[in-house]
Parts: structure tokens; C-alpha cells; sequence
């Protein structure tokens, strides 16, 4: 009996070194934002679109200026606003840690941030349009999205982790 | 304000505190799970989407319409090539950068200031993708 939960807790570390909770908490915390978003208004709130719908202010070739970009560009800059500050303000507040930098390497984020970009537009959707809303609508194009870009993501990570990166 | 847009931001604010605490806005845990070295991540998606498969499929049912909207509409996505050459692109990106739209947002709310280039060129990337196909 003691051996098991002992086998267990050694398992949920190493699958979990930081433990479930914040997974847990920051999980609901999001779900509970997307599906009161759904549930007041009928919207989606996903992410990756707000990229080509903030750049229909600028840019107006035709692509651009779709409909659906012109009819959901102001409300995704409330979100993404929003978003900036509700982390800004869970790290000021809750959190223990306060302000945080990063050291990856800013190449990374140059190079990863563009085919991030691209890739997400092209595929329609990212972690937060494919991944929560598109799961949650039981979308097959989705979960096919989302399976290939979790593989591809952990195939690129361990090809760098070869070169040393 | 527009009282769909207030809505939009309150649900941002949650949203980002939400990434926050899970610690998705720092690309050392996503990377972590790319590693498999923490599977953290998919309780993450899983509890999130769990939550929201709720107020898309079971709450519909019982309240006809929203109350700032038309309809309630599933999110559909026709499936292409485009959709997993999309996919595998943005899952070199994100192994490259540990960086997804919505957490590299709330990585600059805790302070990570570098995640501003990463954004400033998903900008790049969703323009040129833009340009390519129109």
C-alpha cells in the first residue's frame, strides 16, 4: 500500500517536477475566460488572427481587409491587451516571484517568432484557436493541428538539444 | 466602450493571469514540455479545453442565444494542406522560440521584455503570410 503511493508520487515528479497545481489553476483560469467569453457573447476568444486583423489597420491589400478581419480586429486588441496585463498583474500581485526575464536567446525568439507567425495564420488557428477552442468543438482539423504541431514542436527541440542548443 | 469589447478584455485579463499561473508565459516550461522533461502542458490545454467544451456544447442547450451576440456558432476549420503545413511550421517556431501567440503576450506582462521581438516578428510572419496568399 505505502510502496504504491510512494511508486505514485515518484511517477506525478517525474512526469511533473513543478507539481500539478499551477497547471491545474492557470488550466481552469483560461477555461473559465474562453467559455465565459462563448457563453455572453458567442465569440471565440483565440489568439493567432489578431496578428492579420491588428495589420488590416495598415496594410490594404485585399487579403487583409476580409471581412472577418474588419468585423474582430477591435475586440482582439481589447484581449490581447488584457492578456499583457492580466499577467502583468497575477505577477504583481500573486505570485511571489515578481517581474521575470527570459534567457533564452533572442535569436530564438526572432527565428521562432516569425515561422510562429506564418505558421499559425496558415494553419488557421494556434495553441489557443486550435488547441482550446477547436478541442472543445470536437474539430477534427484541429486535433490534427494540434498533434502536428506538439510533434513537430518536440522533433525540433530534440534535433537543437543534438546540436548542443 | 462597447460592452462586447469590455467583456473581451476582462476575459484577456483572466486569460493572461491563467498563463501566468500555469507558467506558460515563460519559454523555459514550455520548452520543458517539448522536452518531455514536464508534461505540465497538456493538463494546462486539457483543463482549459475541457472547461470551454462545456459552455460550446452543453450550455447552448439550455440558453438559445448569447446575450451580446446572434448565435452561438461551434469553430469550424476546414481541413486543407495549408492546415498541417501550417501546423508543422508553427511547431518549428514554437520548438525554436517556446513561444505561442497568446503566452508570448503574457510573457511581457511578467516582465519579459525580450518576447516584444518574438511578437514584433510573429507580425513579420502572419504579414508575409498575408502577402503570399492574396
Amino acid at each position: 500500500m505505502l510502496e504504491t503511493l510512494v511508486a505514485q508520487n515518484t511517477l506525478t515528479q517525474n512526469l511533473f517536477p513543478l507539481g500539478l497545481m499551477p497547471y491545474i489553476v492557470g488550466g481552469v483560469l483560461i477555461g473559465i475566460a474562453v467559455a465565459s467569453v462563448y457563453i455572453i457573447t458567442g465569440t471565440h476568444a483565440t489568439q493567432s488572427t489578431f496578428f492579420t486583423s491588428t495589420l488590416s489597420y495598415f496594410v490594404k491589400r485585399p487579403f487583409f481587409q476580409r471581412r472577418t478581419y474588419l468585423d474582430s480586429r477591435e475586440w482582439r486588441l481589447y484581449f490581447a491587451a488584457g492578456i499583457i496585463l492580466g499577467a502583468l498583474i497575477y505577477t504583481v500581485t500573486v505570485s511571489a516571484e515578481g517581474l521575470w526575464v527570459s534567457s533564452v536567446p533572442l535569436w530564438r525568439f526572432i527565428i521562432g517568432g516569425f515561422l510562429v507567425g506564418f505558421g499559425t495564420r496558415l494553419s488557421s488557428g494556434c495553441t489557443s484557436g486550435h488547441g482550446i477552442s477547436g478541442l472543445a468543438s470536437l474539430s477534427a482539423t484541429s486535433l490534427y493541428a494540434v498533434i502536428t504541431f506538439i510533434l513537430v514542436g518536440i522533433i525540433t527541440v530534440n534535433i537543437l538539444g543534438v546540436f548542443g542548443i | 466602450m462597447k460592452p462586447k469589447n469590455i467583456v473581451l478584455f476582462i476575459g484577456g485579463l483572466i486569460f493572461g493571469a491563467g498563463l501566468a499561473a500555469g507558467g506558460m508565459s515563460k519559454p523555459e516550461i514550455v520548452l520543458s514540455f517539448l522536452k518531455l522533461e514536464d508534461l505540465g502542458l497538456l493538463v494546462l490545454m486539457g483543463c482549459a479545453a475541457g472547461i470551454n467544451f462545456i459552455a460550446i456544447n452543453i450550455v447552448p442547450k439550455f440558453i438559445e442565444k448569447p446575450i451580446l451576440g446572434e448565435a452561438y456558432k461551434p469553430r469550424t476549420r476546414i481541413f486543407g494542406k495549408n492546415t498541417i503545413i501550417g501546423a508543422i511550421i508553427f511547431g518549428i517556431g514554437w520548438g525554436v522560440s517556446g513561444l505561442c501567440p497568446g503566452a508570448a503576450l503574457s510573457s511581457i506582462g511578467i516582465g519579459n521584455l525580450p518576447a516584444l521581438a518574438g511578437i514584433a516578428m510573429m507580425f513579420v510572419g502572419a504579414y508575409m503570410m498575408g502577402r503570399w496568399f492574396s
